[in-house]
């Protein structure tokens, strides 16, 4: 399974959330789709985008977040699950994108690779749905039925160790962190 | 125990003053006061973190949602957050208000804590985080006012200082 055709599979259903992403392949892939001033790529702090994603959910309950982390990420900031789990907001979507590896710095095996479990990590942390995917079918259904859900919920999804050509995209930090603010200052005024 | 609960209840209402309505936290022995009232607290977010560089996080979250907020944390805590300040906070300029239990400084009796007390000022200043101490109680409400609007101006990390002086009664 690729990363690629799984952003592509649900593509349409992050214009309606807000979307935060790691850096690196996932920044890239779903920005070569089409940015759009719901997605906030944070290409840097690596495990924060989960925390991020907690902070909006938290300060925004009505509206719909989605996080698209890593594996690599994600094990820099296993707390994070806890967190989460501790406080569930309901319409926050956790998909993990596991391709045990840290690809972006040339393809080292991170500890999924040998085992370490992070289904199994998010449910044991207390997060109240999780599923693991291998298909672009299930990763689909899965999202999408998180999305239409009302409990947190983390779904992993083994993709393969594969990424673009590059990663810098002509999209500046600054530029998508203010668009993201005032796109989501609209909202509140709709 | 020695930690003030006057003066943490005039930190608590000044960070209201500012409109602060969510407070990430790690629990430390000068925080505990804070953090329960911002538990009791209907109208704060109290986001209890695993460790304290996900509040940089939390807070961007907030910043984004248009929330103001705030970490309390102790200065190891702060340490532990640095990556986080200089590869988010500072890269994308998010304000954050950081309150700071300033451990290890003059009077310390813990040696666990001694180390890290001698860092922090270096360290914030090497980061070019702007900071104050919260040091006399005239002056509690004003300096978080002050701290407050200069993190919101100038969209960075700005930090303050909770000292002994103004946490601990011995």
């Amino acid at each position: 399974m690729l990363r690629l055709d799984c952003l592509r599979s649900t593509y349409s259903e992050l214009e309606n959330c807000l979307v935060v992403t790691i850096m690196g392949a996932v920044a890239a892939e779903l920005h070569s789709l089409g940015h759009r001033p719901n997605f906030f790529y944070l290409q840097h702090a690596m495990g924060l985008a989960s925390s991020t994603g907690l902070g909006l959910a938290l300060c925004l309950p009505e509206q719909r977040v989605i996080v698209l982390d890593g594996d690599g990420s994600l094990l820099m900031n296993l707390g994070s699950l806890s967190t989460m789990a501790r406080y569930r907001p309901k319409k926050l979507v956790h998909v993990v994108f596991d391709n045990e590896s840290l690809l972006s710095v040339g393809g080292f095996p991170t500890a999924t690779s040998t085992g370490t479990d992070l289904e199994g990590i998010a449910r044991a942390a207390g997060v109240p749905r999780v599923a693991t995917v291998r298909s672009v079918e299930s990763f689909k259904a899965a999202v999408t039925g998180a999305a239409h859900g009302h409990e947190l919920t983390t779904i992993i999804a083994k993709v393969e160790a594969t990424g673009p050509a590059a990663y810098v995209t002509d999209l500046s930090l600054l530029e998508n962190r203010f668009q993201f603010r005032r796109h989501i200052q609209s909202l509140e005024r709709q | 125990m020695p930690v003030s609960l006057t003066h943490s209840k005039l930190i608590y209402d000044g960070l209201k003053e500012c409109d602060i309505r969510l407070l990430s936290a790690l629990p430390e022995t000068w925080l505990v006061h804070l953090i329960r009232f911002a538990d009791e607290d209907p109208e704060v977010i109290l986001v209890r973190l695993a460790k304290e560089e996900e509040g940089v996080g939390v807070s961007a979250g907030a910043h984004f949602a248009g929330v103001k907020s705030a970490m309390l944390m102790q200065n190891h805590g702060f340490l532990a957050s640095i990556n986080g300040i200089v590869s988010f906070a500072h890269l994308y300029k998010i304000p954050l208000l950081m309150l700071i239990s300033y451990r290890g400084s003059f009077g310390e009796r813990d040696p666990w804590q001694t180390q890290g007390g001698n860092v922090t000022e270096p360290l914030l200043r090497s980061l070019g985080i702007p900071y104050f101490f919260l040091d006399a109680l005239d002056t509690v409400k004003k300096r978080i006012r002050q701290a407050q609007t200069l993190a919101e101006s100038s969209l960075q990390p700005v930090a303050l200082l909770l000292t002994r002086d103004l946490m601990w009664e011995d």
